[in-house]
């Protein structure tokens, strides 16, 4: 191909990702070594609130933001160098929890909490995801003929549903006073309270991520089961091979690349787990990276919110995918490399 | 929002026979209003509309919005919903203006109590108070012959009989889902405890006794709650009472009308209303005000018309059709049963919640921090550290400290 045609051809998508992610990127990274500030003084003065039947007026000092000749607040941007990165990261107090080996002193820090919560339910979901999405693909992969259409429809169900309606629901489900919680309750005779404990919470969530996505493996799987060679799974059966060494000599190296790149997707997905911190309430006990980063953003009842911070927690958070990734990309690369 | 003027229109309908008096002009500068979304918004949303060309949108996720809507030239919005807390964002970047002209012009009706004012200017007009209070069932304290509590020591003392006797889930009901409502339950015990969370130059000071023993109680008082009592907010509460599964909690007076909405109440006629707690310090409660503002970058003519018609929603015919969805400040108020417990909460002498940059800052730092101790992750002290910590960060980042 010439030059040119490939440049047109290329040159929009690469257009497209500079805008929307190049420079979004810098932006982040240029924000978490900046602090912006608003100038304030201090004045003293009177303000009068309702009682119930008066008016309460005290005289109070307030910090007043100072505006400039348009009317809006002076702020001032400063270099802070590695400063938001120590806020979030807290490594002295890391370090002397390393000394002590004192894993309750490293997991009070919200970011290596946050990381704990993160990794786990990364790399636990992982191998459940592809083995539950293996299973169903080959169950209905064996079904008849007649029944299969019905059955991916509804083992698509869950993936279609908004992730955080999802979670709220089988939140509700599991509640203090549940469907789900109640019958727990009235089989076992003991009083249950699964949003009340790190580790249901923690269960709860990645029941919850497998539930969802593994429909997402199932269909990319099913495609590829369809793919696999009759021939050689017929001269298998002619050599004696049982059932699983067919699934384990054929068909699964004949899925190995899809259930690389399903591992992936799921490995970016999950390492950014959001919506179940939300929909499960679990901030007290359980938090995620990606929620640490939200939680930065959002703004108090005064208007405040740590963009520098945020912007240092999501660059973490980008930094932690990029290492998460590198065994199999790798991996990928050799591959390519080998057949080319 | 259309479904919010279908909804307008339908109340027009249903009420058109009854104590709406209507609309006395009509409005013909189209209008837009954002504020929060419970009832008594609801109301004086409803009477504004009634006049014709309003927009109304009530929404929770008002106080991310309206920062940023209103520092828009033109606004986005001209009429404002907030509180205390929400009203310091707009105030300090002068987004707002100052209304004694309008009040002047339009405002004759309205009760010195009313008017916000600072440094001697009127930036807010309130048309609501609201405070967290005592709330328990009459028939279990009379069953269990418990007279009502006014310290926490009491509190506890009949949480503790209630818990033994059995009769209901749990005997307590908080409002302490981590975030905003568990940094709030604070707030109130923090000064039920006499403390003050600032110096004069915004350092922090509650990492002292009064910090240590608000931590306590909370904790204390945890032991009554439903076990998932950190993903319990206010209308959580409200439904465990309504459902009959808590004796008594330390509840919004906003809550309070619908404990004897026989539509979703099981316990109607059932629920007291009383004062807050009283702490060693004080009363374990904060007064809250809600009301309306003007935005400051409008033409004269929209400001004129915004005013008017807020006054018009906010006035005696709307309090008189809507009288027990708030403890209302406009004149025409019955004080019925619901409103004993918040007027006994401010005649107690609760302090109003500090309407400050730094206490905004604080508020998030509880908000994320006390849950901590409440797990049993960290002890009082190192809980309070680190809370102190967080808003030091957080503050000077801001610039409010050095």
């Amino acid at each position: 191909m010439k030059f040119k045609t490939f440049a047109a051809f290329v040159g929009p998508s690469i257009f497209l990702m500079l805008v929307f992610i190049a420079w979004p990127l810098a932006n982040v990274l240029w924000q978490s070594f900046h602090v912006t500030s608003v100038k304030f003084e201090q004045s003293e003065v009177e303000v009068c609130t309702p009682g119930f039947l008066t008016s309460t007026c005290t005289v109070e000092v307030r910090m007043q933001p100072i505006l400039d000749s348009y009317g809006d607040p002076v702020t001032e941007t400063k270099f802070v160098g590695w400063q938001s990165y120590r806020n979030v990261l807290e490594p002295a107090r890391f370090l002397a929890g390393l000394q002590d080996l004192s894993w309750e002193q490293v997991m009070v820090i919200d970011f290596w909490k946050a990381l704990r919560f993160t990794l786990t339910f990364t790399l636990i979901t992982l191998p459940l995801v592809i083995g539950v999405g293996l299973l169903i693909a080959l169950a209905v992969n064996n079904a008849i003929q007649s029944l299969r259409g019905q059955i991916i429809f509804v083992s698509l169900l869950p993936f279609i549903i908004t992730p955080v309606i999802g979670a709220l629901s089988i939140r509700w489900l599991f509640v203090g006073d549940g469907i789900l919680t109640a019958f727990l309750e009235w089989l076992l005779k003991a009083d249950i309270a699964m949003l009340a404990n790190p580790w249901t919470l923690e269960l709860l969530m990645m029941f919850y991520r497998v539930w969802h996505v593994a429909p997402f493996a199932f269909i990319i799987l099913y495609a590829g089961l369809q793919t696999v060679n009759h021939d050689t799974l017929e001269s298998a059966v002619i050599d004696g091979a049982s059932r699983f060494e067919r699934l384990r000599f054929v068909t699964i190296p004949h899925l190995m690349p899809l259930i690389i790149f399903i591992a992936l997707i799921h490995l970016m997905d999950s390492y950014r787990v959001f919506e179940e911190i939300v929909g499960f309430s679990s901030q007290a006990h359980v938090i995620s990276l990606q929620w640490l980063t939200y939680d930065l953003l959002t703004p108090d009842d005064a208007g405040n919110r740590a963009i520098s911070r945020a912007s240092a927690s999501a660059m973490l958070t980008m930094i932690g995918i990029v290492v998460i990734l590198i065994p199999l990309l790798g991996k990928t690369w050799r591959d390519h490399k080998g057949v080319s | 929002m259309r479904f919010f003027k279908l909804l307008a229109v339908g109340a027009v309908a249903l009420n058109s026979g009854g104590a709406f008096a209507g609309c006395a002009y009509e409005n013909d500068v189209p209008i837009k209003s954002l504020s929060a979304g419970f009832e008594a918004w609801k109301a004086v949303t409803e009477a504004m509309a009634e006049c014709g060309n309003l927009e109304a949108e009530l929404d929770q996720e008002f106080r991310t919005k309206q920062p940023a809507a209103f520092a828009a030239d033109p606004s986005l919005y001209h009429i404002g919903g907030v509180s205390n807390g929400t009203f310091t964002p707009l105030f300090d970047a002068k987004t707002i203006r100052p209304l004694d002209d309008l009040v002047a012009k339009y405002g004759q009706q309205l009760k010195p109590n009313q008017l916000i004012r600072v440094d001697g200017q009127t930036w807010a007009i309130a048309m609501m108070v609201n405070a967290q209070h005592l709330m328990y069932r009459n028939d279990i304290f009379a069953d269990l012959g418990i007279t009502p509590p006014t310290t926490y020591e009491e509190f506890l003392a009949a949480a503790e009989t209630i818990q033994n006797a059995g009769v209901v889930d749990y005997p307590v009901g908080g409002t302490y889902k981590t975030g905003w409502n568990l940094a709030q339950e604070f707030v109130n015990n923090f000064f039920g405890h006499g403390g003050d969370f600032f110096d004069d130059n915004n350092m922090p000071t509650i990492n002292n006794e009064a910090g240590i023993a608000t931590l306590e109680l909370m904790k204390a008082l945890t032991d009554y709650m439903d076990p998932e009592y950190l993903t319990s907010d206010s209308t959580y509460v409200q439904q465990q009472f309504q459902q009959g599964k808590i004796a008594m909690s330390n509840l919004w007076a906003s809550r309070a009308a619908a404990m004897d909405d026989p539509n979703e109440s099981t316990v109607v006629g059932k629920v007291t209303m009383a004062g807050a707690p009283q702490g060693p310090g004080g009363t374990a409660s904060t007064l809250w005000w809600d009301g309306i503002v003007i935005a400051a970058n409008i033409s004269d003519d929209a400001t004129d018309a915004a005013f008017r018609l807020a006054m018009e929603g906010m006035d005696t015919d709307m309090v008189t059709a809507n009288n027990d969805a708030a403890v209302w400040l406009i004149d025409g108020y019955v004080a019925g049963p619901a409103a004993a417990g918040a007027a006994a909460t401010a005649a107690s002498g609760a302090r109003p919640y500090p309407s400050l940059a730094a206490m905004g800052l604080m508020h998030t730092a509880l908000g994320s921090g006390v849950s901590d101790y409440l797990t049993g992750a960290k002890d009082a002290t190192t809980t309070l550290a680190d809370i102190e910590a967080e808003y030091l960060t957080a503050a000077r980042d801001a610039g409010l400290i050095n």
